[in-house]
Formats: structure tokens, sequence, C-alpha cells
């Protein structure tokens, strides 16, 4: 399905909250859609995106779809590939254990290596 | 060079759709192809005809409309974005298409730059 | 790669975070209100010479001059207009933007 049969590298840098706006969701349908077209999808979450991680979201109170088991059926779509920044799950007391999902954890500048070896960068 | 741009901020709130239509000005002006212009997010209300700013401000949505007519941009906007927010066939400006988010994946592959204005 | 910043630093970490994760001689671009990071005499100004130690460091002039703040950069920032923001984007294979 991929233009030409190309395949490039798409990286989705996540670096804002769920629910408090809809870009984590919009961004989250691009990735689906990037995997369908058989390109290389990774996703790294940076600053308050790694809320977007967070077990345990209950969004009744707030008549809001939780899209949060989405991230969890990611690995069905062939898109294992997450990265999450060391400094903002410690700036806010987070663990790996409070993730929806298993990442990869890397330091700011490991993650600026990935960034940099990437053909297309996507933030939303 | 061949550029897709994306769009995430509606006209008139915030300065991303401004940036994007001169970013692209000043690229075709120096010889580059944009050849789309996707929308999403609140982006897609850049799409829309009913849009009637005052007198003595631009016109966002003439402006976009203009540089698919001159140099045949491709204006996409996404469907679920615009479904979501009102935006249809029956509203949209002259130059823009309704299309899926398979356009700006598409528009990744093949651009030789994908360059991002939002919030 | 290019990295393109649109956020006041006084509101946002969108630049603290970019300087952080950005490689070694790698292009940033300030634009919108981003642009008041490029201002000398603020409490930002050393987060912005550490950047200058990185990267080349860019301001985009007309959101400078719209904003009232042209005449008084920071030392060793470098002016563009919206040609030289797309001499940008087609010198560095990427781009990212920090929104």
């Amino acid at each position: 399905m991929s233009e030409e049969g190309r395949t490039k590298k798409f990286m989705f840098v996540n670096r804002k909250a769920p629910y408090g706006t809809v870009y984590a969701l919009e961004s989250l349908e691009v990735v689906l859609i990037t995997a369908a077209f058989d390109q290389d999808v990774s996703l790294a979450f940076l600053d308050d995106g790694v809320y977007q991680l967070r077990k345990g979201q209950q969004t009744k109170g707030i008549e809001t779809k939780n899209f949060s088991p989405t991230y969890r059926a990611l690995e069905g779509y062939d898109i294992e590939k997450l990265y999450v920044e060391k400094e903002a799950i410690e700036a806010r007391g987070l663990s790996e254990e409070d993730l929806l999902v298993e990442v990869t954890v890397l330091d700011r500048q490991a993650l600026g290596k990935l960034m940099d070896e990437q053909d297309v960068l996507l933030s939303f | 060079m061949k550029f897709g741009i994306l769009v995430n901020e509606g006209p008139y709130q915030h300065q991303a759709s401004d940036s994007a239509y001169l970013f692209c000005k000043a690229a075709l002006a120096a010889g580059h192809q944009v050849f789309r212009v996707f929308f999403y997010h609140d982006g897609v209300h850049n799409a829309s005809r009913l849009t009637e700013p005052p007198q003595d401000d631009r016109n966002i949505v003439t402006r976009w409309s203009a540089l698919a007519e001159s140099h045949g941009v491709d204006l996409v906007v996404c469907v679920a974005a615009a479904l979501r927010r009102g935006i249809k066939e029956e509203n949209l400006a002259p130059g823009f298409r309704i299309s899926g988010l398979g356009q700006l994946v598409e528009a990744g592959i093949q651009a030789d730059r994908l360059v991002t204005f939002g919030d | 790669m290019l990295h393109i910043v649109n956020k006041s630093p006084f509101t946002h970490s969108a630049l603290d975070t970019c300087v952080q994760v950005g490689q070694q001689g790698g292009d940033l671009l300030l634009i919108e209100d981003a642009v008041y990071a490029a201002v000398a005499g603020t409490a930002v100004e050393r987060l912005v010479r550490h950047a200058l130690q990185r990267f080349r460091v860019f301001a985009l002039s007309p959101d400078l001059e719209a904003r009232g703040v042209a005449g008084q950069l920071i030392e060793g920032i470098t002016l563009v207009d919206y040609t030289g923001f797309v001499e940008l984007v087609t010198h560095n294979k990427t781009c990212q933007s920090w929104l």
C-alpha cells in the first residue's frame, strides 16, 4: 500500500496531555493510518505527552471517549517503538509501572539522537 | 524541492495559518513546489467559504483558494476532523477538497520536506 | 535537523525541551511568540546563550518586527525572513515543530 513502495521513518512526537485538548487523540489516528501505509513508525512521548500513557484513565465523568486502550492495541498494528523521556516521567513523579504499555525510557539526548535519524517528524 | 505543509489551527485564532501561508508563498517564489497543504484539527476551519472577515482584515480562506488557483496547490481537509467541526462539501471554499488522513501520510512519503504549523 | 519553536519561553517549556533534546550542530528557528526569546536582557537569555553554543540560532524578522522587539537581540542570533525560513528547511534533512 505504500506509495511507490517507499518506506520512510516516521516519528510522532507527543508533548501534550490527553483530554485538555484533542491533539493526543487526533495524533493517534494519524499513527494508525501511517502504520497502514507500511511505514516505519515510532512514537516519542516528551513533557506532558507522557500523561497520555498514564494507567487508570477514567473518562466517564467528563463524557469523553477514553482512548487510552488504543495505546495497548498498537502492538497489533506492528507499532512497537514507543519511547518515553526519562526526565519527563521523573519530573512528574511517575515510573514505568505507571504506564499502560511497555516502553523504552531514554534521556533527552538519546531521544534527540533518534529524532535526528528520522525522515519525517510529526507533532500536533 | 517538493514541500508538504500541515496546518493544525483555525484561521484568526492562532498565527499558524498565516505563518503557513507566508511560508508557502516564499517557497513558491523561490521556485519550489508546494504540492499539498493538509488541514487537520481546528485547521479544517481554514476551508469554510462562509468566512467573512471585516474589510480591513486579510481574508485567510480566499488567500488559500488563490494559492490553489495560481500554483495548483492541493488543499486537503481531513474528513474526520472536518465532520466533527461542521465542515462539509457544501461549505467548502474553492480549491479545497475533503479526504482522508492517508493524504497527510502520502504527503509525508512523497514530499522532500513536511513542515508543521500549529499551536 | 531544523528545530522550529513558536512558543513564548516565559509560558511554555517548548524552547527548554528543544534545547535539551536537540543534537549539537542543529539549527534552531524562533517564530511567532518564540521570538521573544531572542531579546537581550530577559530571564531566558541564559537558555538562549546555551542554545547558541549548540545550534545556529535564527529568528524570523517579520515576527520580531510585528511584536516591536526587533531592535534588541542577543548577539549571535541571525535574522531571517520567510525566504530564509524556506532556505533553512531545504538546508536541513528534517524539521521538527515544537508545538
